[in-house]
């Protein structure tokens, strides 16, 4: 196969980016886009040009790493992770745009990378359940209904790979939080924190400037791992609900 | 330096219990004056770091990734094995580190797989109290599945993706202690050297991979959580980032390298389609369950899996079935992986490069119906197809084994320490718990265990012996030097500007590996593979191209500087697979089989190889850290 790519191409952060042409004649439809984009890579360092950035690590759609903004939809046309993507879904010929995520929370690192430690930064702000290692219940202690693990397994599979912000007009980020948020939701191992930690985690995704939702759902369309925006409602839910509550406790004095 | 296991005395059910009892403690307000670096987020890195954290220590944890969440880790699929016998179906401690050991073919410590199988039972526990969503029957209860190896029910799995749910439980706990404030976290940050200062760790020296900044980090301990060495053959099931570099800078500085040529290949992988492929893909182990694994009685070029169908069954070899009459192709993954190469070295292999042999459903969803193998493998039969193009409902699957795990690792004792005091590795960068064969859904419990339940005690005896006094500043000259020879090496793989790729390069690191140091080994293709990696060394170091500098994102040095340390660790693996001339597990020299099948010598070889640096271009010393059976008597293993 033979295709044309439009790259962007941005040296750092603070310089200013363009989009470069490249012709490439060396593509096989067994590869994988990424695979692609090594054989591109080869042929440019053998020419002592810069090969192209770009984020990538397992290479089996899970680890979230991969990015890439593929004729104007993330990780390309199938609702897969870039990785996953073969050439055999373009044509003989065809122009591919590939450009970085676009969104103001992930800034530009180098050309096709982009920093998404806002992710990071989400999670820890309540993506969790407050609980030391060592002294807690046997395992099946608390019995869980198979259908809310399934469900809780459902909006756990998020990679956090970003693609609904990249496709999210206002770079939302609420599928990302609500996958999370719901995970613990349902479990009841979550139930303690359920108002603090959606609290906390709203409040650092509006601080890392991700915008807000309006129920396009594109989002949903674009998500390799499929998450619902059901999670969104109840993330919207949990939300209010914490909003009419008071869960923050006073502690005074010491005890004995 | 002879070596000291530090394996407790007492019986084997109390060794631990007796250890804990027996480590020195750290007075709760005392932890908070202790600095411990953790290198590596995966299960091992981000479940020590938070359990450190939340114990009082300072930590500072380091990944390559942009996120600790992208640790390799996450990419097991099949499940964590625990003794928690939820079935009643007669597991137990005892019969998980039975188990263990003998999956292992006895190259195992016993006192360590013990104590695995112990601790196994909290993890379960931890995990399902982080919100780990493990699958659950309908009365709420923990589901279990069988795995290879054993006739017991005792694998926990989160649909295909336990490894990722698992890791995202110890990510969780990993964040909620840097915002409490005792994880200081560095993200796209490269371990390059530990610093030793008076014969202990003090600290290490990274690269900020996006600035290109060589930074010091000093502390009382350092632990490497940094996972295994299987891209040495450039392609694997690992990562594209997996490395060795860690593992082998601390190696240089005095910590002996076990057993580096135990590797395990997985039987069932999806084949090389071509020159541009840069990672292979396993398809689970589960799928030998249903699908017949066979080639054409005579060699058919280039036969397509579309055309399989008009081979008739008199015509096919059902190599496994016919070998092994009764596990079938149930067979271990080492002796499927090693017959699968027998029949395509013959000529038989199918598929455009002859390096495949089919995995056939027919008979199953002639049997079963498509609807019932479709709720047991639709998931795996869609990744196939979309990786392939080929639809395995109406044709056979093409499978090749693939390098998948590396039980070898830095040698450590009882305590996960190294040789070097201070030193510790944890999860699949040590050697201690699998042997010469790691069983499916180990490889999790076995990081967790280490990282959740052993180094929080082990750590602490370390650290409450030295005192948190001893303690050595980065302004120290032990830095500097470090620095200076990290900087060096950088410039001079920047400055040599030759005509060959770092993929280049590691491809033919690669293909010689597996070619002479992989699923079959011989004296003379270890001698030839020997003088091979030698010129791949002396021309990566004259003729290789990195474009860029150093003070940026610059991936191809990232490369560079990895691709250097497989190169030696290369070598290294061919000189341990010389010295032990015997066949155990993952590890077969031809010189050592009974009638087709694997030889192991207990005589000669009931020990773990221990290597020691001793300069460039030097041979290693290796130390033999001998194994004592008290309990397991080994016996040869026979699946016929």
């Amino acid at each position: 196969m033979k295709l044309t790519l439009k790259i962007w191409r941005q040296k750092s952060n603070s310089s200013k980016g363009e989009f470069k042409t490249y012709i490439h004649d060396h593509v096989s439809p067994d590869m994988s886009f990424l695979e692609m984009l090594d054989v591109l890579n080869e042929g440019l360092v053998k020419k002592g040009e810069e090969p192209v950035h770009f984020d990538h690590d397992c290479r089996e759609g899970i680890c979230g790493m991969c990015s890439l903004y593929i004729n104007g939809r993330p990780h390309g046309p199938l609702q897969t992770t870039t990785c996953q993507l073969h050439m055999r879904s373009f044509k003989d010929g065809e122009t591919i745009t590939i450009e970085p995520w676009r969104a103001a929370a992930f800034p530009v690192v180098k050309d096709l990378v982009v920093d998404r430690s806002a992710f990071d930064r989400i999670q820890q702000a309540g993506g969790y359940v407050s609980v030391n290692t060592g002294g807690v219940p046997d395992g099946n202690a608390i019995p869980i209904a198979k259908k809310i693990a399934d469900e809780a397994m459902d909006a756990a599979a998020c990679i956090g790979c970003g693609a609904c912000v990249a496709a999210c007009k206002n770079a939302s980020a609420m599928l990302f939080v609500s996958a999370k948020v719901s995970q613990y939701a349902l479990l009841p191992q979550g139930q303690p924190e359920s108002k603090e930690r959606v609290d906390k985690m709203v409040a650092q995704m509006d601080d890392e400037g991700f915008g807000a939702c309006t129920n396009t759902k594109a989002c949903e369309a674009e998500c390799p791992k499929s998450i619902k925006i059901t999670n969104i409602a109840r993330m919207n839910r949990e939300y209010y609900s914490s909003m009419f509550t008071n869960y923050e406790v006073t502690v005074s004095g010491g005890g004995d | 330096m002879a070596l000291d296991s530090k394996i407790p005395a007492g019986s084997l059910a109390e060794k631990w219990s007796k250890h804990k009892f027996n480590l020195k403690l750290v007075n709760p307000a005392n932890k908070r004056k202790y600095d411990v670096i953790v290198v590596g987020t995966g299960l091992a890195g981000a479940s020590a770091a938070a359990s450190l954290g939340e114990l009082g220590y300072n930590v500072k944890a380091f990944c390559f990734q942009d996120s600790p969440r992208r640790a390799h880790s996450i990419a097991a699929q099949g499940g964590i094995n625990a003794a928690k016998n939820y079935q009643n179906d007669g597991d137990s401690v005892y019969r998980l580190f039975y188990d263990t050991i003998k999956g292992g073919d006895y190259r195992a410590r016993e006192a360590n797989v013990h104590r695995l199988a112990e601790v196994s039972v909290n993890i379960i526990d931890q995990c399902v109290a982080q919100g780990v969503p493990f699958a659950r029957e309908y009365g709420g209860t923990l589901a279990n599945r069988s795995f290879g190896g054993a006739q017991v029910s005792r694998t926990f799995y989160a649909r295909g993706q336990t490894g990722q749910q698992l890791l995202l439980g110890a990510y969780s706990a990993l964040n909620r202690q840097i915002a409490n404030g005792k994880v200081t976290m560095y993200n796209r940050s490269e371990m390059l050297d530990v610093v030793v200062v008076d014969g202990k760790a003090r600290g290490i020296v990274t690269r900020d991979l996006v600035t290109g900044k060589i930074e010091s980090h000093s502390a009382h301990a350092v632990l490497l959580c940094t996972g295994g060495y299987g891209n040495v053959f450039f392609l694997s099931t690992n990562a594209k980032g997996s490395n060795v570099t860690a593992a082998w800078r601390a190696h240089k500085k005095g910590a002996y390298f076990a057993n580096p040529c135990f590797t395990q290949i997985h039987p069932t992988c999806i084949p090389v389609s071509g020159d541009h492929q840069s990672k292979l893909t396993l398809m689970s182990e589960s799928l030998r369950n249903d699908g017949r694994v066979w080639v054409p009685k005579e060699a058919k070029k280039g036969l397509k899996a579309k055309d399989a169908a008009s081979i008739p069954d008199t015509d096919r070899d059902y190599f496994l079935e016919r070998k092994y009459p009764s596990f079938g192709n149930l067979v271990p993954r080492d002796v499927a992986s090693r017959n699968a190469k027998y029949v395509c070295d013959e000529g038989r292999g199918v598929g455009a490069t002859g390096l495949a042999v089919f995995l056939d459903f027919a008979d199953a969803i002639k049997r079963d119906g498509r609807s019932v193998i479709e709720a047991k493998y639709g998931n795996l039969f869609d990744m196939y197809k979309q990786i392939t193009g080929d639809d395995p409902y109406t044709m056979p699957m093409m499978i090749y084994p693939a390098v998948h795990y590396t039980m070898g690792g830095l040698w450590v004792d009882y305590n996960l320490m190294t040789t070097v005091p201070g030193l510790y590795a944890l999860g699949e960068c040590n050697f201690s718990d699998h042997g010469a064969n790691r069983l499916g859904a180990s490889a999790l419990m076995q990081g967790l265990a280490d990282g959740y339940f052993v180094i929080p005690y082990t750590l602490g005896d370390y650290l409450a012996t030295i005192g948190w006094k001893d303690k050595v500043d980065t302004n120290h000259p032990a830095f500097a030097e470090s620095i200076k020879s990290v900087t060096d090496r950088q410039e001079k793989l920047l400055s040599i500007k030759g005509k060959k790729t770092v993929d280049q390069l590691h491809r033919e690191l690669g293909l010689t590996m597996w070619e002479y140091c992989g699923m079959s080994r011989s004296e003379a293709g270890l001698k030839k593979a020997k003088q091979i990696i030698q010129d791949i060394k002396k021309e990566f170091w004259t003729n290789v191209n990195i474009v860029g500098s150093g003070n940026e994102l610059n991936m191809e040095l990232e490369k560079a500087n990895r691709v250097a340390d497989f190169i030696e660790l290369g070598e290294l693996m061919v000189d341990d697979a010389l010295n032990r001339t015997e066949s155990c597990g993952g590890h077969f020299r031809e010189e050592s089989q009974m009638d087709g099948e694997a030889l192991r010598n207990d005589k000669d070889f009931f020990y773990v190889s221990a290597w020691e640096y001793k300069g460039e271009g030097e041979q290693q010393a290796l130390h033999k850290d001998a194994l004592e059976y008290e309990f397991v008597k080994p016996t040869q293993r026979s699946y016929k």
